[in-house]
């Protein structure tokens, strides 16, 4: 019997339903497009799971191949596969999914099927890139997630939306040109090849290297995004629907970090071990800079949008110091990220569906009115802060350790986000949650229902399951990891 | 087999009456909330003393609960160790968090969060019990943090109050900069000895004690294990209070009293001293940062007692000698004198918890009134508070036979025996300080329960002392207090009796736990000072180098059993010192309430600095939390707004845009501009193509 294709399912079955979605059409059928987009969404959240059943934890090789010709003259595949390092990171968007498109359900009352269809399609497109094994269509899917997203922006979002979607579109296009131009020149290089596992064995000069190094950290450093490109970032977060932000924070923003793990670190490794002091460099400001940034923010979507920038910087750190606890921290960062960061989102989106503003300044005492919201959001911004016995505190805590290993300096500098990260977050939440009602806006509010309460559910159950116990999400890291850091040891100079 | 599901029972108990309670809160009856977590936290008592027998009949444990994550070569894990250290704090926090859920019955009756109150003091109950059963730095952290939490969640109980809302963020902000410390440390261990189970870190320490790290450089090397202890340490002194990481605790006050008692006297904050001790074979490896801890103990012993002299909020007296016989439990640390520390610490948690909920019923009898300045003559009204009181303030000085005096008292015999540098200072901090301890108390005491009854005259014009110290927020909250109905009876702390009303005694679910506190009060000492100290309770636990640290080993040689010591004592300086500072309090407050009006204004300067607890608060607000802001908004607008996207970004926008000016002239539509152009080119081509060949 034939294995079935779980990784193109896995792709194909939301950019279908999001087909299916946008066929309803007008608004006047909007109940449809809902339910449908939902069944999409749980129907590729369900053919993903096979994917962490099924996966042998002891081969670092790539899992659930597929491999069919596509464009044979440039000897382009249809590769897909995934490994330890990828896998996750599929079952996560597809997760979120489901919950970016119960988020919008209520929200979203204008082109509702192009909106969910929006979001199965950006699904099915980013479930790619982190499957693909060919240069170009690693490109492909890199380049059209960006359309969805930008479309959302720009139909879905703020008063500022145009802005905002042209400067997202912008910086992330600079970064695509040289990524594009990297993937040519390894093309000619290889002889031939589009095959990202071939690449990762392709003997180069340390000077090539370190060109090739140079063009993907613009690409992928715009999407992570690291200090100084990351401007982008908090004027798209604070433009976008809320669905538009929790994909972006949950998912896109990894993106850029995956392309260092797949692209710069095995291709070029000894450039990455050259420039690993500038990418260690860049990613403490990131911790310190953003840190003090995010303290002074008054729109809580901003806030937001830069303690993201911040927790990035510690994956961006645990990457480059090539030790086993740190890129696996940076792992679990990511994951948590995307479980944390999007229920902040969240919850500021539900906020916002009741008050219409984002500055904190416009609140105070909310829980009086929403307890249940509260608690809740009580328990993400305690994440956000690292706290234990949830997923944020699991990454950190890694990263951390792994950085006195590697320099204690290092180390000091990264901890401080536990003061200053705990500082932004907890101020926010006090002026914004505890006090007395401050104005009758606050007094008027509703708590959440049951469709809020159930995304809450979703989150909470992630952040706190992967807290307890993330036992089960490193232990299908560590074949791959351990495959990559063995792999980056050794110099490809000749 | 069976005790290992009796380990699991003892935090799993107070965590499910703490989930009931917590996530149906707005569903069940109170009687439910109290009923489930009363019988978990009574269930976690009782294992507790099962396992205590246990523990006695020489039956220790250590292993692992499940595997919590792996990386690379590192385990991570979550465990017990299960040894006298160990179940001595089991026994003190179970019993300690069961009589102040019972008191809460009492003390939260009037108040809306009552299912909640409940939920969060199991769920502490909980964190802490992980923290002092678990076997590894990794549970101990997650324990640190959770007790952190519960403390932020409690101290903001009344989360309308402007003044416990920042009273909460200040607690957990400072407890993270000792965190920031403590993780740090944990990192070293982790990368010098490779793993954080305590027990193998412990057998691998001897062989790290004369390691060095080039931590300051290549020419700046430390020694390791000094680094370690150090980063440890700052660590317990958020946790634990120490100076200049005190300044959260005070505050802390703004939460109920119940709380007070639980978390901000017996147990959480002496988290950093059972770490500590649980780190002594580490700690004895670094005579400096022995000596670091012992003179941080000496200063916090000191200093903040001075403060308690001069506040009039019941709490805030309470709270400040808690700083300071924090200081102590430390500077027995210092000293080597671990056992001594935690015998401290368990007395401690017992008189200093009755105190607290005794200061909680007075403040119930005085319906919400917490000045002492408008109580006097209580003893007529609320006689067992005030038994129980004069119990618990007589074993905090250090009165011959009663608890505190054991412990007390050892730990000033160890330190004068103490080798260390910097245990004269100590030694000198923690004899002036039994002559201050003496005087604060009893002046409280003599205020609160005899002399002239001051209560219930017309409308109070002095506020409590702590709606003061935050005034910026100050006019928000009396604006929010009348909002709230009489419903919340804690929304305003203006209530106090009306004139000719009188005090009345608590009911039976406050008294009960204070008159079960007061008998460990005043007897445990006497009974356990001979095994706790000199036997070998500790043996295995507690890891004293009595070579390098001998002042343990001469104390029991000066040791005669438990009466002799009493007898014996008052023929010391101690003795007279707390003597002296009972009948000073009594002169300055009973016989000649006039002399303390004089002094004050004689030393006008001084007690300003004691008024302003020494600048410590002004000056955190406005160099770190005024710094951060200052930094945090140059940042965003010089370097965010300003140079990244003011000069980069949109400067790139109008280099291109310069460039299609620059473009546009070209484009000028005219045939014979392009002509021109075109000849210039070619002429210019042609001469290159000329001049190379």
């Amino acid at each position: 019997m034939l294995a079935t294709p779980l990784l193109s399912l896995a792709i194909w079955v939301p950019i279908l339903a999001g087909l299916v979605v946008l066929a309803t059409g007008a608004d006047r059928n909007a109940p449809l497009a809902r339910m449908l987009a939902l069944l999409g969404a749980i129907a590729g959240l369900l053919v993903t799971i096979p994917l962490y059943t099924g996966f042998d934890l002891n081969t670092p090789a790539m899992q659930f191949v597929e491999l069919h010709r596509w464009i044979p003259r440039f000897n382009v595949h249809y590769h897909l596969g995934v490994d330890g390092i990828s896998m996750l990171f599929v079952l996560l968007n597809s997760f979120i999914t489901v919950t970016v498109i119960l988020a919008g359900w209520q929200v979203i009352t204008s082109r509702v099927a192009q909106y969910n269809a929006g979001f199965l399609i950006m699904s099915g497109l980013l479930n790619g890139i982190f499957s693909s094994l060919d240069g170009v269509l690693f490109y492909v899917f890199f380049e059209a997630s960006l359309i969805p997203l930008y479309l959302i922006i720009g139909i879905w979002g703020g008063s500022n939306r145009v802005y905002a979607a042209f400067k997202f579109f912008l910086f992330t296009l600079m970064g695509s040109l040289l990524f594009l131009i990297a993937l040519l020149f390894l093309f000619v290089e290889s002889g031939g090849s589009f095959s990202i596992l071939e690449w990762h064995n392709l003997p180069l000069g340390l000077s090539t290297q370190t060109w090739l190094f140079l063009a993907f950290l613009v690409a992928f450093a715009v999407k992570v995004p690291m200090w100084p490109v990351h401007t982008w970032l908090p004027d798209a977060h604070v433009e976008a629907p809320t669905g538009g932000s929790i994909v972006l924070a949950a998912i896109a923003l990894k993106l850029g970090a995956y392309g260092f793990l797949r692209f710069s670190l095995p291709i070029a490794p000894d450039a990455a071990h050259e420039l690993s002091w500038l990418l260690i460099t860049l990613s403490l400001i990131a911790i310190i800079y953003i840190g003090f940034v995010a303290l002074v923010q008054e729109d809580m979507k901003k806030l937001v949008a830069y303690s993201s920038i911040a927790h990035m910087g510690f994956v961006t750190l645990g990457f480059f110091m090539f030790s086993a606890l740190g890129v696996e921290g940076a792992l679990v960062q990511m994951i948590s990220h995307g479980f944390v960061s999007g229920a902040m989102f969240f919850s500021i989106g539900v906020m916002y569906d009741r008050m219409h503003s984002r500055q904190i300044a416009d609140y105070g005492g909310v829980v009086n009115s929403m307890p249940k919201f509260a608690a809740f959001f009580m328990l993400f911004a305690m994440a956000n802060a690292g706290l234990p016995a949830t997923s944020g505190f699991v990454g950190e805590f890694m990263i951390i350790l792994a950085a006195v290993d590697y320099n204690f300096w290092v180390a000091f500098a990264a901890a401080t986000t536990m003061i200053v990260g705990a500082a932004y977050t907890l101020w926010m939440y006090k002026r914004v949650v505890f006090g007395a009602v401050a104005n009758h806006h606050v007094a008027e509010l509703t708590d959440i229902n049951g469709r809020e309460f159930l995304i809450f559910v979703l989150f909470a159950a992630g952040a706190l399951g992967m807290g307890l116990y993330p036992q089960p999400f490193t232990e299908v890291m560590h074949s791959s990891v351990n495959e990559l850091l063995r792999h980056v040891a050794l110099s490809k100079i000749q | 087999m069976e005790m290992q599901t009796l380990y699991l029972l003892v935090p799993l108990a107070p965590l499910f009456g703490a989930i009931i309670a917590g996530l149906f809160c707005r569903l069940i009856p109170r009687w439910v909330a109290h009923t489930v977590t009363i019988a978990g936290v009574a269930i976690a008592f009782i294992a507790s003393y099962v396992i205590f027998k246990d523990v006695l009949a020489g039956n220790t444990f250590n292993g692992p609960v499940y595997r919590w994550l792996t990386s690379g070569d590192y385990h991570f894990e979550v465990g017990f160790l299960i040894d006298q250290l160990t179940v001595t704090m089991m026994l003190v926090v179970t019993f300690v968090s069961l009589m102040v859920h019972i008191y809460t019955i009492g003390y939260m009756q009037d108040d809306p969060g009552y299912n909640r109150f409940f939920s969060y003091i199991s769920l502490f109950t909980f964190s802490m019990l992980m923290l002092v059963m678990s076997n590894n730095f990794m549970q101990l952290f997650f324990g640190w943090e959770a007790v952190g939490l519960v403390s932020y969640l409690l101290i903001g109980f009344w989360y309308t109050r402007p003044t416990a809302i920042f009273a909460n963020m200040k607690a957990f902000l400072v407890n993270r900069v000792g965190d920031f410390g403590f993780i740090l440390g944990i990192g070293l261990i982790l990368s010098h000895f490779g793993t954080l189970d305590y027990a193998a870190v412990f057998a691998k320490a001897s062989a790290l004690a004369e390691t060095t790290i080039p931590l300051l450089g290549s020419g700046g090397e430390v020694a390791l294990m000094s680094a370690i202890c150090i980063l440890l340490f700052i660590g317990a002194m958020g946790k634990s209070a120490q100076v200049p990481l005190h300044v959260w605790l005070p505050d802390s006050m703004e939460g109920p009293t119940p709380i007070s008692a639980l978390i901000h006297a017996a147990t959480m904050v002496t988290a950093g001293i059972f770490m500590v001790a649980r780190m002594s074979p580490l700690f004895e490896l670094s005579d400096t940062a022995l000596s670091f801890v012992i003179v941080i103990g000496a200063i916090t012993a000191l200093f903040m007692g001075f403060l308690g002299l001069i506040q009039n909020d019941i709490k805030r007296v309470v709270a400040y000698s808690t700083l300071s016989q924090l200081g102590y439990m430390t500077v027995a640390l210092g000293a080597s004198a671990y056992s001594v520390a935690i015998f401290h610490l368990m007395t401690h948690a017992f008189f200093k918890a009755l105190l607290f909920l005794a200061a909680g019923s007075v403040i119930i009898g005085m319906h919400h009134d917490q000045d002492i300045r408008n109580m006097g003559g209580l003893r007529k009204y609320m006689p067992i508070t005030w038994i129980t009181s004069l119990i618990g303030s007589l074993a905090l000085i250090g009165t011959p036979l009663f608890s505190g005096f054991y412990s007390k008292d050892s730990i000033i015999e160890a330190v004068a025996l103490s080798n260390i540098p910097g245990s004269g200072f100590a030694y000198f901090a923690v004899m002036a300080s039994v002559f201050v301890t003496a005087l604060y108390s009893f002046r409280m005491y003599f205020l609160v329960f005899h002399g002239e009854e001051r209560f219930g005259k017309a409308a109070h014009d002095h506020h409590p002392q702590h709606l003061k110290a935050s005034s910026h927020a100050d006019e928000e909250h009396h604006h929010a207090a009348h909002d709230e109905a009489h419903e919340d009876a804690h929304g305003e702390e203006h209530h106090g009796l009306a004139p000719g009303q009188k005090p009345h005694e608590t009911p039976w679910v406050v008294t009960l736990p204070l008159i079960l506190l007061a008998i460990p009060s005043a007897l445990i000492g006497f009974i356990t000072i001979e095994p706790m100290l000199f036997g070998d309770f500790f043996k295995g636990a507690i890891f004293v180098d009595s070579e390098a640290h001998p002042a343990m080993a001469e104390l029991a040689h000066h040791f005669h059993g438990a009466f002799a010591m009493a007898t014996h004592a008052l023929t010391t300086l101690v003795f007279w010192l707390a003597l002296l500072g009972v009948v000073a309090a009594w002169y300055l407050y009973m016989k000649r309430p006039d002399l303390p009006v004089t002094i004050k204004a004689r030393f006008g300067g001084l007690y300003t600095l004691l008024d302003n607890k020494y600048y410590f608060d002004r000056f955190n607000e406005m160099v770190f939390a005024g710094g951060a802001r200052l930094l945090g908004r140059g940042l965003w607008k010089g370097g965010d707004v300003g140079v990244i996207d003011g000069m980069i970004v949109n400067g790139a926008v109008r280099l291109v845009g310069w460039f299609a000016v620059l473009a546009r002239f070209f484009q000028s539509g005219h045939i014979y501009h392009y002509a021109f152009t075109m000849i210039i080119g070619v002429f210019v081509l042609m001469t290159l193509w000329v001049t190379r060949a």
